[in-house]
């Protein structure tokens, strides 16, 4: 079906991809932002670093207004992650999905848009829970692109965990409710729920997601699911228009940020845990199953101001 | 949010009501908001520092022509520099070649595989006989996807045994086109990113064995400030002829293309504007310029709208409009082809000012209001449909119980026909492009 990629170094995937080549967005400013005051012109420089790393402009501007307001005596660089880390959500440290009710699977929805890494992401993710001895059922709920169940399907068979599928063009709530009592009825953990691309300006579409959260509740009220929006890292300010509309039809509760082992920056997070308070919760540094980091905020902010090797 | 800020845009230019000539604490008003709505856009950041400085050269003192303001006049020269950096390059597809070789490459999810059946369906109805050829062996089903698609399109498609080279794989799907007549190769290949030396050498290679007529990044219109490094990257690899931007059916704003024009030179050659295989449009510079903009764009509307009207029915809506006799049958007609041209969202947002509103249009005709309109409409007499003025309290009345619906719906469809009417008799009189619609006409928010 999918053959080995070509031989790479088998780094370790702890090392985000960020931290990697380039270093993270901010390094180039390493040796400006040493200094103990800044002038007008570098102050600028840091604005539009923050703006190539896709923070976004507005946030961009706050963030270092207010690190020339700070008054603790903080060096400009430390102020500047100061004030960027304080955007981050707060977050329990060592989190792990775990379900509500006891005897009662956690049932975990995936959305997000066309292509930013679903599929994938869902597949490292039950590796990661499967390694931890939990037992994971998925549901192929996209019913609509072109064998999506049978990428799915190749991940299960690789992972040996149980699908959940019906034909292609079915209902999806319909797959998560056969899901559910699947996984119900076999005492498993975790229902892993795939769902199809969709642009979240698309009503009909997010209606249809809504249905199949609505069914996760109805037929496990009480379960809390896991509602993780993936954000693909290369994505700039729409990321943010994206994770409001999904937070507005299911509920989020958390991100994963896939492909920071491209050049991409992923600096949109920051608007998007700072508005919607939702955590990002992993990050995606590869293709492979076990390519999939926890998110831990102030390696994240470190690895933004770390020099890549070529700096090195 | 793009929407605010359109929407401050719009009124920071709307300000700007001088005539003579275009003074410069104006400029520099304009320009900063410019430069936000640029960068909100996701037009690379050095991008719009550049372009900002130029417009701000080319607007400070400019002759304000005609009637426009001086608002009006700085929109005008932001526009058009905006087209013409879309306009980079020749934008025609070349197939030369037996078989033209198209190989389509760009970072993951961006869009290839569905882009790769969408051109095959395109050059389908252009009398072509094209072929698919699945060359990404490493994510899971994508072959298999790719098959699926070519089976519902009736596009064949070459695949190889699992282990055959991406090149082998490629060779062998020309040899196989050649042998059956067929004219143009679509090559689909594994989605990659610029720092995995490895897989940029096989796409290098790939492209020099196979020596394609067109090689298109596929982008991603929602892709950040990398845009622009990772079209140079590609670029180190390989000859790349264009682009072909995808996903701009959303609300994503595209200034990375613009960005990637703006630096490399290469043209947008395609857009892919749904998930079904037909959606995939040739570009238009001015379209994206005043969408990145937030502008809107009344040209697409009307070319759209000639696309499902017959031509005669168009000049009968035109000439009812110039008269303001656009009555609610022809409202009725008129969501109907709305209805048949796509998502009325997606038409919505081309028009000025209506970004707010094309979402709530959208979602009224996704639940199904639009049957709720026809039996209001229906309800009505003649006299009624053609000059809503006349309906009173009781008329209303009568028309909610005999459609089976409420007063409060009646009232909503006659309020929201009068903003329609009043926005399309504006575009009726204004025919075309020189009214870009900022100043005190505003839009039809609600
Ligand atoms: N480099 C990289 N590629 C990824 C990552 N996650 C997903 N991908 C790739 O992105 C493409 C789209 O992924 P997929 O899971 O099918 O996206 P979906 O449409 O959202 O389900 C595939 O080629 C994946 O291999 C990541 O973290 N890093
Ligand atoms: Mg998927």
């Amino acid at each position: 079906m999918s053959a080995a990629r070509p031989d790479r170094a088998d780094e370790p995937a702890l090392e985000a991809g960020l931290e990697r080549s380039r270093g993270g967005f901010m390094a180039r400013l390493h040796r400006l932002l040493g200094r103990d005051t800044l002038d007008e012109a570098t102050w600028e420089e840091i604005e539009e670093a923050l703006i190539a790393g896709d923070v976004g402009a507005a946030l961009a501007a706050r963030v270092v207004a207010a690190a020339r307001r700070r008054r603790d005596g903080l060096p400009p660089e430390a102020a500047v992650r100061a004030e960027l880390r304080a955007l981050l959500a707060p977050r329990e440290a060592d989190w792990e999905p775990s379900s509500a009710v006891a005897g009662q699977p956690l049932p975990v929805l995936v959305v997000g848009v066309n292509g930013t890494g679903k599929t994938t992401s869902i597949a490292k993710l039950t590796a990661r829970l499967e390694g931890r001895g939990r037992r994971v059922l998925l549901a192929a709920a996209d019913t609509f692109r072109a064998a999506a169940t049978e990428q799915l399907r190749a991940w299960a068979e690789r992972l040996d965990v149980p699908v959940v599928a019906h034909h292609p063009g079915a209902d999806p709530a319909a797959v998560v409710y056969d899901a559910l009592d699947a996984a119900s009825a076999r005492g498993l953990d975790v229902v892993i729920v795939d769902t199809a691309g969709r642009l979240h300006t698309k009503v009909n579409l997010m209606d249809e997601l809504a249905k199949m959260r609505r069914v996760i509740d109805r037929r496990l009220p009480g379960a809390r699911p896991e509602v993780l929006l993936v954000l693909d890292a290369t994505t700039g300010q729409n990321g943010l228009h994206q994770a409001r509309a999904f937070h507005r039809a299911v509920e989020l509760t958390g991100v994963v940020l896939a492909k920071l082992d491209s050049t991409a920056k992923g600096g949109i997070v920051f608007a998007v845990e700072d508005e919607l308070k939702v955590p990002v919760r992993f990050v995606g540094v590869g293709e492979r199953l076990g390519d999939l980091v926890p998110f831990d905020p102030d390696a994240f902010i470190e690895a933004l101001f770390a020099p890549g090797e070529a700096a090195r | 949010m793009f929407d605010a800020l359109s929407t401050r845009l719009r009124e920071t230019l709307a300000r700007l009501t001088g005539r003579g000539r275009v003074a410069e604490a104006d400029v520099e008003a304009a320009m900063r908001e410019v430069r936000l709505a640029l960068l909100e856009a996701d037009v690379n950041y050095r991008v719009a520092k550049e372009f900002v400085a130029r417009v701000r050269e080319r607007a400070v003192g400019a002759e304000v022509l005609g009637s426009l303001t001086a608002g009006q006049q700085v929109v005008k020269i932001v526009h058009e520099e905006l087209t013409a950096l879309l306009s980079a390059g020749d934008r025609t597809l070349h197939l030369s070649g037996s078989p033209a070789v198209v190989a389509l490459l760009g970072l993951q999810g961006s869009g290839k595989t569905t882009s790769a059946a969408k051109l095959a369906r395109h050059l389908v109805h252009q009398g072509r006989r094209p072929m698919l050829v699945a060359a990404d062996p490493y994510r899971p089903a994508a072959v298999e996807q790719l098959v699926t698609l070519g089976r519902q399109l009736d596009v064949p498609v070459h695949r190889a045994p699992p282990g055959t080279g991406v090149l082998e794989t490629a060779r062998g799907g020309i040899h196989v086109a050649r042998e059956q007549g067929r004219d143009v190769v679509i090559l689909d290949t594994a989605g990659r990113h610029t720092v995995d030396p490895v897989l940029m050498e096989e796409i290098a290679t790939l492209v020099a064995a196979t020596r394609p007529a067109e090689t298109l990044l596929v982008l991603d219109a929602m892709t950040g400030q990398e845009a622009v490094n990772v079209a140079e990257a590609f670029r180190a690899a390989v000859p790349l002829t264009g682009l072909l931007l995808t996903k701009i059916d959303g609300d994503a704003r595209g200034g990375a293309a613009l960005s990637i024009s703006a630096v490399t030179g290469l043209p947008v050659k395609l857009m892919g504007t749904g998930e079904k295989t037909d959606a995939l449009e040739l570009f238009h510079p001015d379209r994206l310029a005043g969408r990145i903009l937030g502008m809107g764009d009344v040209l697409t509307l009307v070319e759209r709208a000639q696309e499902a009207y017959d031509e005669k029915q168009a000049a009968k809506v035109a000439e009812k409009l110039r008269r303001s006799t656009f009555g609610l049958d022809d409202f009725l007609d008129q969501l109907q082809q709305v209805k048949k041209m796509g998502p009325l969202g997606q038409l919505l947002e081309m028009l000025p000012g209506m970004g707010g509103l094309a979402k709530e249009a959208q979602a009224s005709v996704d639940r199904g209001e639009l049957k709720r309109i026809e039996a209001i409409i229906s309800s009505m007499t003649r006299e009624e449909r053609g000059d809503p003025g006349i309906l009173n309290a009781s008329r209303r009345r009568r028309i909610a119980a005999g459609s089976g619906t409420t007063l409060t719906d009646v009232n909503r469809l006659v309020k929201q026909f009068g903003e329609m009417q009043k926005l399309m008799r504006r575009f009726g009189g204004s025919g075309g492009r020189g009214a870009v619609p900022f100043g005190r006409q505003g839009g039809a928010r609600r």
